[in-house]
């Protein structure tokens, strides 16, 4: 348990930090609100209808390969604290493991997954699949 | 206080009170993020429990990956506010379909809880030899689990065909 006390002070340090300078900013800097200063920030350019828009299916495509390569990390993880005592038998079953999960990796760019280059690009792609 | 007591309190009371929060919330968005601050609490006390792996987990994939999912969930949905359909001042039991079996599975789950918390006996304990750390666990899992750890990546190379194709389904039609 002894160690675990760093990674709290950290936690603290970083909170802190957070809530340290939300709060003096608040308190030190000054406000003169004008419409332009308080409408919501769009890349400098005026906002442009709601930020309430339905999203693309592609990003929920893409959280979702996401968590799977999260548990891939998630396993690779004790193998990494047991390294010396797996030696290479270890070693080799982690790299069938990502092999396999490389073959996975390969399938979703090569069906255009992860393009993000518009339609054109994804339809290109496609085509040179045969699909 | 043993400091471990004092840390059990302050994550436990994290978790309870951001918990409670998310089902207060209007706005599923704050609901979400407040989900991810319990889970960060809970992250803490399985820390407490000597379970140092879960509590890894539980911020890599939980925090991290499922609540990216929920949140997208939610953009996608575009739920707006939360709104009140009933008369807040009924009792949820007497609110029509949806809600009523709602509060059905809410007395169920106080049930469980309470039928848990009141019985006796020696539940907390962890049987002698418990894998504790993470080392202890890579070991056991490159060794006696090596065929279930391998096919774990097939079930997850199935699980990314079936997101690219349920997803491309979208991008024709």
């Amino acid at each position: 348990m002894q160690g675990w006390l760093s990674i709290l002070i950290m936690i603290a340090l970083g909170a802190g930090f957070a809530l340290i300078s939300v709060v003096l900013s608040s308190f030190l800097g000054p406000r003169k609100p004008t419409p332009e200063k308080l409408a919501p920030y769009e890349c400098g350019m005026p906002p442009v209808g709601d930020a309430r828009e339905r999203q693309s299916v592609k990003f929920y495509l893409v959280a979702m390969i996401f968590l799977l390569f999260d548990i891939e990390i998630a396993f690779l993880y004790p193998w990494a604290m047991a390294l010396r005592d797996l030696g290479w038998n270890g070693f080799a079953q982690v790299l069938l493991f990502i092999a396999l999960l490389l073959a996975g990796y390969v399938y979703v760019w090569r069906k255009g997954a992860l393009d993000w280059g518009g339609d054109q690009a994804t339809a290109r792609r496609r085509s040179t699949i045969g699909d | 206080m043993a400091p471990e007591t004092l840390a059990f309190y302050a994550f436990g009371a994290v978790a309870v009170v951001a918990s409670l929060l998310v089902i207060a919330q209007r706005n599923p968005i704050y609901s979400v993020l407040l989900l991810i601050a319990s889970f960060g609490a809970l992250s803490g006390l399985y820390v407490l429990l000597d379970a140092p792996f879960v509590a890894v987990i539980q911020i890599i994939v939980y925090a991290g990956a499922i609540m990216v999912l929920f949140l997208f969930v939610v953009m996608l949905l575009n739920a707006p506010h939360e709104e009140t359909e009933y008369d807040e001042r009924v009792h949820p039991l007497l609110r029509p379909g949806p809600m009523r079996f709602g509060a059905l599975l809410a007395l169920v789950l106080a049930g469980e809880l309470s039928w848990a918390l009141t019985r006796s006996g020696d539940s907390g304990r962890f049987p002698a030899g418990a894998v504790a750390s993470v080392r202890a666990i890579g070991r056991s899992l490159f060794t006696d689990y090596a065929f279930p750890f391998e096919v774990t990546s097939i079930l997850i190379l199935v699980a990314m065909v079936g997101a690219v194709l349920l997803a491309r389904r979208e991008g024709r039609g």
